[in-house]
């Protein structure tokens, strides 16, 4: 037990609680109804160094501008709704705490990028969710298990895939990717994590076809390995070194 | 639309939308997916949804999902269903209860079929590990009964759910928020007919016609200020159900897990204590020893839940303001850690800065689970009184009351009860679609929705929508959280009463129609208000503690007068400020088959 430590830590903890300061955000607001082109507007909120960009924007909305559009769901990083740009990086909103920015200048927070913008921080997803089926992120298994029974894999093969498994479907990678921006035929990096998880799945017996489909034009080939998607990703995938295994499948011609 | 299959003919009108589908599912967490894979290769299905599906709150499940596949050691369903009865402290009617644990087995494996990556034993079999309440022979020893994928066994199960409706090519409608279930009188009786959904993205409402409506939205922790539950969970389609004048089940009981992170209320899993982690307070005490003796830090949630806050009440808590115990998880080891719980470390290091690889984690009581809502017979099928079926209505998931939880659920069983009884809800609904026809819709099936959206949009009111919400949660935080008193739930009923009338008054900001979030906050929170009361109203009337529902005032158990299920319907003027004017309460007998109430020891 290190009760005293914890102590000490909680104490800290609970005079930086006490302290709010005023933080501005400059948020890049869009109404296609209204607005010609997005427009950035600022707001003064106060905040704890704990808290987090998410609860900034629930304040702006529920206090100031209930106009203010984004998504959100789960709030703890699970659940992958609220991926937006915040001072030039994709983050979680939900992630990303204030205390972790310099709040000396202000905070910039606009929708991610290479999705049609929508309203305000909202982006259509459609582009992003169709990429991700077209490489049939599901299990394709020709051999039959015995009935009522699991098919076996070693903790060794577990483990090949487990990263990859771990994706949320947030979008910060795909639309951190400067291919991706300029090019939205481009699969994009989370469709291929989530064909790497099938690829190197022992049970899956499609890793051929899934290849076939990423040694397209607009496949693995379009990847820079700039690994802005690896910097993004808030599950600390390792995005850019998934993709480069899938390359080297390709070249393989097998996992 | 979201899909790549054919699409179905649709028509315009009066601007609003008509769909027609054999079967309409509501939501699309576990229980909705798990339906739609049962549904969709046998009907024409549809599945509606607020979010996109991977949003779900399924995702944020972590620990594991209970089975007796005894790949580990020896097990039973047997075993399990006497658990899930003990745990639920008597509530729970025994016959679904056998057929949760008897169904477990199945449920996982054809999950594990579907791509499930599970953890594995060094055989190669689904790995297993200890969860609250779950115990060898009748309560003799904790017993390795839950399957796992590290701590995101939930999100992988969203995950292999998708993945499947992806492979099958079910019709998704994402973001299209369901607002009112339609019904039509048929021979004198309210059949279902239709579901009036608006669609996020361009405020438009659209009617799904169907002969099989199955709910399946999930539950409404919002009704909290601390909850592990998500923004989203505002109960929409249990509060649909309520407003129709259907009945709502032990809406009392709702689950506190021990171990949210304190002052956030973000969930640490039971899965963490199935590892070896313990719970001390502020002298470093293993508290749970006096307890709970033979299973300690694994007794189940309410019974932790309500000890943690004894500790804190009696100033044993830790922290510079006494107000919370210590999770302590040190002696696990990194490896443990970063292997089997890595998502809850990484939570405790982001949100409290806490590394529980060396320091234990302050954590508190969270409001995590209904175990209420709408009532079904095992068939997944909707009553409408004690036990009259609603024909083509079906609920799964935590919307609804079965009811395998009784008082208190049992970690591990929910992830359970989405997959069997999401898969019988499904399965039911393609039995029932092939011989009936199309019960016919109102004329203007979307009237009351348009009324009351319009009333919220136009509204010139002055109350701010967070205001009231803030009210409302700190209240129930407050009056009606583990320990109640008919002091405290009097208290939040007043404030409820208030809260709904200044409703009437609320400001929506935005006028615009495309992704009008501001209204559908509006929205949700008349549905908030709405369950908070029948929630309210319920553990007013009974007055004994059992499982979930702690009356401090009445600490005993009081199996001669309360050993039955609450129904509450609303009856009267739904929008009077006077609780007792509109609701009233009956009571369900509770199915036993093998096991006759005993004291709940552990």
């Amino acid at each position: 037990m290190t009760t005293a430590t914890l102590e000490a830590k909680s104490t800290d903890a609970a005079d930086a609680a006490i302290r709010s300061f005023t933080v501005t955000f400059l948020i890049r607001r869009f109404d296609p109804d209204v607005d010609t082109e997005p427009r950035w507007q600022d707001f003064d909120v106060e905040m704890y160094a704990t808290d987090r960009v998410l609860d900034a924007l629930h304040k702006i909305k529920w206090e100031q501008d209930g106009s203010l559009t984004f998504r959100r769901s789960c709030a703890h990083g699970i659940c992958g709704s609220d991926a937006m740009r915040i001072n030039g990086r994709n983050r979680l909103a939900c992630k990303t705490l204030i205390k972790d920015l310099d709040i000396s200048k202000p905070i910039y927070v606009e929708a991610i990028k290479g999705l049609p913008l929508e309203k305000d921080l909202v982006v259509d997803m459609e582009p992003f969710f169709a990429s991700y089926r077209e490489v049939q992120p599901f299990l394709i298994a020709n051999s039959t298990p015995e009935p009522g029974k699991e098919r076996i894999q070693s903790i060794a093969k577990r483990e090949i895939f487990d990263d990859t498994t771990k994706c949320i479907l947030c979008a910060a990678c795909t639309s951190s990717c400067p291919v991706f921006w300029t090019d939205g035929q481009y699969f994009g990096p989370a469709a291929i994590v989530n064909a790497h998880r099938f690829i190197f799945d022992s049970r899956d017996d499609a890793a051929s076809v899934r290849l076939d489909i990423l040694n397209d034009k607009e496949g693995v080939w379009r990847c820079r390995t700039t690994f802005n998607c690896t910097d993004a990703c808030p599950r600390g995938i390792e995005v850019t070194k998934a993709i480069a295994e899938v390359k080297q499948a390709i070249m393989r011609g097998k996992p | 639309m979201n899909s790549e299959s054919a699409h179905v003919e649709t028509k315009i009108v009066d601007g609003v939308h008509h769909h027609q589908y054999d079967i309409v599912i509501v939501g699309a967490g576990g229980a909705g997916m798990r339906a739609a894979i049962e549904a969709g290769p046998g009907a024409r299905t549809a599945v509606i949804s607020k979010l996109y599906p991977t949003r779900s709150h399924t995702g944020a499940a972590q620990g594991g999902m209970a089975a007796a596949l005894a790949n580990v050691e020896e097990d039973s369903w047997e075993w399990h269903t006497f658990d899930t009865v003990k745990g639920g402290d008597y509530l729970v009617d025994q016959d679904a209860a056998e057929i949760l644990a008897k169904e477990a087995i199945d449920a996982v494996i054809d999950l594990e079929n579907m791509g499930l990556p599970f953890n594995r034993t060094p055989e190669g079999k689904i790995d297993q590990r200890r969860f609250g309440g779950h115990t060898r022979d009748h309560g003799k020893a904790p017993v390795r009964r839950a399957c796992y994928a590290a701590d995101r066994t939930g999100h992988m199960i969203l995950q292999t759910l998708f993945q499947n409706c992806v492979k099958l090519g079910i019709e998704f409608y994402n973001e299209y928020y369901a607002l009112d279930l339609v019904m039509t009188e048929v021979d004198g009786v309210e059949q279902p007919s239709g579901i009036v959904a608006y669609e996020l993205a361009t405020g438009e409402l659209h009617v799904f016609q169907a002969k099989a409506i199955i709910f399946a939205t999930g539950g409404f922790g919002k009704i909290y200020k601390t909850t592990s539950n998500a923004h989203t969970l505002t109960g929409d389609g249990v509060g649909i159900i309520w407003r129709k004048g259907l009945p709502l089940e032990d809406m009392e009981f709702f689950q506190f897990h021990p171990t949210g992170l304190a002052g956030l209320g973000i969930l640490l899993t039971e899965g963490a204590r199935g590892e070896g982690a313990i719970l001390r307070n502020a002298s470093g005490e293993r508290f749970m020893e006096r307890y709970a003796p033979t299973i300690k830090d694994l007794a189940p949630r309410d019974i932790v839940a309500r000890c943690m806050v004894q500790e804190v009440a009696e100033g044993r808590g830790a922290g510079p303001h006494k107000d919370y115990v210590l999770l302590d998880c040190t002696h696990l080891g990194a490896e443990v850690l970063e292997t089997k719980l890595p998502d809850i470390t990484e939570f405790a290091r982001t949100y409290l800065g806490v590394d529980p690889v060396y320091e234990p984690v302050p954590v508190m009581p969270t409001a995590h689970y209904a175990m209420g809502g709408i009532p079904t017979n095992v068939a997944a099928e909707v009553l409408r009184d004690n036990t009259t079926v609603v024909p083509g209505l079906y609920a799964a998931g935590e919307c609804a009351c079965v009811s395998v939880h009784g008082s208190n659920r049992l970690g591990t069983n929910s992830l359970l009860d989405i997959n069997v009884f999401g898969k019988r809800a499904g399965r039911n609904a393609v039995e029932y679609v092939k011989d009936v026809d199309y019960t016919p819709l109102p004329d203007d099936p979307a009237a009351g929705v348009r009324r009351m959206l319009e009333q919220l949009r136009d509204s010139n009111g002055t109350e701010r929508i967070a205001a009231i919400r803030k009210e409302l949660q700190d209240e129930m935080d407050k009056g009606a959280q583990v320990f109640r008193t008919d002091e405290s739930l009097a208290h939040v009923t007043e404030v409820i009463a208030g809260l709904r009338d200044r409703y009437r008054n609320v400001a929506v900001q935005d006028k615009g129609k495309r992704f009008n979030t501001d209204l559908l906050e509006a929205v949700e929170l008349g549905f908030l208000l709405d369950l908070a009361e029948v929630v309210v109203f319920s553990a007013r009337n009974r007055e004994e503690s059992r499982g979930g529902h702690m009356r401090d005032d009445f600490p005993n158990r009081d199996d001669a007068n309360y050993m039955q299920h609450t129904m509450a319907y609303l009856s009267g003027d739904a929008h009077s400020s006077d609780a007792a004017d509109h609701i009233r309460l009956d009571w369900k007998p509770v199915t036993i088959t093998r096991y006759q109430p005993m004291e709940r020891k552990y």
